[in-house]
């Protein structure tokens, strides 16, 4: 048995949740309906063209926050419904490559979803992607993907691993990923050009964004393990 | 199996614990146990529902912590060297540590690139446990049982456990798939495992094991025989 | 799990968690309190603007002082629990202790910042960059405790609580960043700026200060007795342990 390399269980815990992502089409068949219903909602709710296409960036980063909470918690439902996670331990996996490993997958995850969401909002906000923001948009969006897996991973590992309190996660996750959600609806704004604002002033938004992906992700690795155990 | 040896245990021991208290939250689930079992033994644990028969399986696999006392585990601390204890153990327990919408052949492969298991040690321990051929491409899912208990043993055999921990193997599993757990011990045994399993199944484990270890009110009762 | 004997209390000749220090410490603390008092509602001059509405910046600053001291006590002490070689339980105590009084006197910031508002310039919230961080610190609070709160052994709480809070430690920064940023977009003058542009004079400062002094007084009488109340839980829970592990082997039929 040869000793293996961290870098071989990332890979092989990112293609397991894909796999299984994959197999039981959980995203697409019941998340991705569920945040174009929000879109609706916020349609009826906001009640007027304007304003849906003036606060549409913002929109469809409440909706990503929300459904990224349902994404990760299922990720963490595939281990525990059969003492997976113990299994993990035990095996002796190293955790912060199991961390890196789903923090992997669910970005992939994320970013189908915003890709959808953002072509929703396309369609129904009516708000134009111009080229000229494109760069940011994409840029800012993949940092702040990266910030908010990390954080749902770290929480989502913590309320797992204790029976019932899975309600706990969003009280967790959401006040923590608040600049995520400032600086990817900024951004974005900037982007689409909603309310008169120049692409240029989004670029102070994707350095806070890639800060907050590069703490998280790498303090996220860290806690992981520590926090998983018993 | 590359097992290091602490400087002051006996080569010969694959469990010691002494004065073990686990907690469960508040409750005491060991109040100072003491145990002992010797490599290549095969131990029945029995005793009554809620005599601590599982934790005391999960505390020599290093899932949980000691609050009291001290113990060692294939040459490993309990209290300081959890993660190496975990590395030499197995343990299957009421979950078997399987994903539902992978095939077998997946979950092995998955286990086995956790520990850098090559292809034919894969499929040895599939064939060892009847598990190659059409049930390889069904998802666990699908399987009934026996079937995945059977596929939580070829992780086992993958890992090369040095020390098989089984709560109650034999649950929810036909008479037909009960021998066939019994095969699979008595060649883990053979092959040189220590095993220690506990069980509702009295004849059964008792015509496996060598010692009988009985649990009540979180310690071990009378002698083992 | 041992628990380290605690070297101010002597829990066999006391029945409460007093001593002499925390006696002196809060005869002084109801003395500075006194001075507060004096000097914030009777000595120091009402605004010019805003009248006798000002003086509620002698709580309402002071608390914002304590919350954030709280707050630098629980992640310095949940670092001592992590790094330190001991895994010390009495430094998880002083961090779950330090949290409970910050998580307070936030409370008690947003509130006198609410009616401080609403008084004197009819606004109860304002979207400043200060108020909102301290909201969402205030949030991040309640969900570190609701983490201290789960089940698990002691060692594992307190592992788990000291991860979130030194988590939390990462997270203000890029919060209050993300905010100040946020709200330098907007042009609009921030006429209701908070506390400190209030123009401040000699009397007003010195009375800010005793404030301060007499808060910080009562934080450190408050942590004291609050982590000694929770050593005693811990003492009792060790002592119960031994009780219930006597029950536990009876069960068996075993005498212990």
């Amino acid at each position: 048995m040869s000793s293996v390399s961290r870098l071989q269980t990332v890979r092989a815990v990112c293609a397991k949740d894909l796999r299984i992502e994959q197999r039981s089409k959980v995203l697409t068949s019941q998340i991705v309906p569920f945040a174009l219903v929000t879109l609706v909602l916020f349609a009826f709710a906001l009640d007027g063209d304007v304003i849906l296409e003036r606060t549409a960036p913002g929109l469809v980063w409440l909706a990503m926050l929300f459904s990224s909470m349902i994404i990760v918690q299922r990720s963490f439902v595939v281990e525990i419904a059969d003492g997976a996670l113990d299994a993990l331990r035990v095996a002796g996996a190293d955790m912060s490559a199991v961390f890196w490993g789903k923090w992997f997958a669910l970005i992939v995850q994320l970013v189908v979803l915003e890709a959808v969401l953002i072509v929703g909002a396309i369609v129904m906000y009516g708000i134009d992607l111009r080229i000229s923001g494109l760069v940011l948009l994409v840029t800012s969006s993949i940092s702040a993907t990266c910030g908010l897996s990390a954080v749902s991973t770290i929480y989502a590992g913590l309320a797992s691993g204790v029976r019932g309190r899975e309600s706990l996660l969003p009280l967790l996750v959401l006040p923590v990923a608040s600049p995520v959600l400032i600086g990817a609806t900024r951004a974005a704004e900037a982007a689409f050009g909603a309310g008169g604002t120049v692409v240029s002033e989004g670029w102070p938004w994707l350095g806070l964004l890639s800060v907050f992906a590069v703490a998280f992700s790498f303090g996220g690795s860290l806690a992981f393990g520590p926090l998983i155990d018993d | 199996m590359g097992v290091e040896l602490s400087a002051q245990c006996d080569e010969s021991v694959a469990v010691a614990l002494r004065d073990v208290v686990v907690l469960l939250g508040d409750f005491p689930a060991l109040a100072s146990l003491d145990l002992s079992v010797n490599r290549g033994e095969v131990v029945m644990l029995t005793g009554p529902n809620g005599a601590g028969k599982t934790s005391l399986l999960r505390v020599c696999a290093g899932l949980v912590p000691i609050a009291r006392g001290e113990g060692m585990v294939m040459g490993a601390d309990l209290r300081y060297q959890r993660a190496s204890v975990r590395s030499r153990v197995g343990i299957v327990g009421h979950s078997n540590g399987l994903y539902d919408d992978l095939t077998v052949r997946e979950n092995l492969e998955f286990w086995g690139s956790l520990i850098g298991a090559g292809d034919d040690e894969l499929r040895q321990a599939m064939s060892i446990m009847g598990l190659d051929g059409r049930l390889a491409s069904v998802r666990v899912r699908g399987l009934s049982a026996g079937q995945r208990r059977r596929t939580a043993f070829a992780i086992l055999v993958v890992r090369r456990a040095g020390l098989w921990l089984l709560d109650e193997p034999h649950a929810g599993l036909d008479s037909d798939a009960r021998d066939e757990v019994d095969e699979v011990l008595r060649r883990a045994s053979a092959s040189g495992a220590t095993v220690m399993l506990s069980s509702h199944e009295l004849d059964r484990a008792q015509q496996l094991a060598t010692k009988e270890v009985r649990l009540a009110g979180g310690v071990v009762v009378g002698d083992p025989q | 799990m041992t628990l380290e004997p605690p070297s101010t209390v002597s829990t066999t000749s006391r029945r409460g968690t007093a001593t002499a220090a925390t006696r002196v410490l809060g005869a002084l603390t109801i003395v500075m309190i006194g001075w507060l008092g004096v000097f914030g509602l009777l000595l120091s001059p009402a605004d010019r603007d805003q009248g006798d509405a000002v003086r509620i910046m002698y709580v309402h600053v002071p608390s914002v002082w304590l919350a954030y001291l709280a707050f630098i006590v629980t992640a310095l002490a949940s670092a001592v629990h992590l790094f330190g070689k001991s895994h010390s339980l009495q430094a998880d105590r002083v961090a779950g202790a330090s949290a409970e009084i910050g998580v307070v006197f936030m409370a008690v910031t947003l509130v006198t910042g609410m009616l401080w508002g609403r008084i004197t310039w009819g606004v109860y919230w304002q979207w400043d960059a200060r108020l909102t961080t301290t909201a969402l610190l205030f949030i991040s609070y309640i969900g570190y405790l609701a983490v201290r709160g789960l089940e698990g052994s002691r060692s594992q709480r307190a592992r788990r609580s000291a991860i979130v809070g030194l988590l939390a430690v990462l997270e203000v920064p890029l919060v209050h960043w993300s905010v100040k940023l946020w709200r330098s977009l907007h042009q609009e003058a921030t006429v209701l700026g908070t506390d400190l542009d209030v123009s401040l004079d000699g009397l007003m400062l010195f009375s800010l200060f005793v404030g301060v002094v007499a808060f910080t007084l009562l934080f450190l009488w408050l942590l004291l007795h609050r982590s000694r109340v929770l050593m005693m839980i811990d003492l009792s829970a060790e002592t119960g342990l031994d009780a219930a592990l006597a029950q536990r082997r009876a069960e068996g039929g075993v005498t212990a």
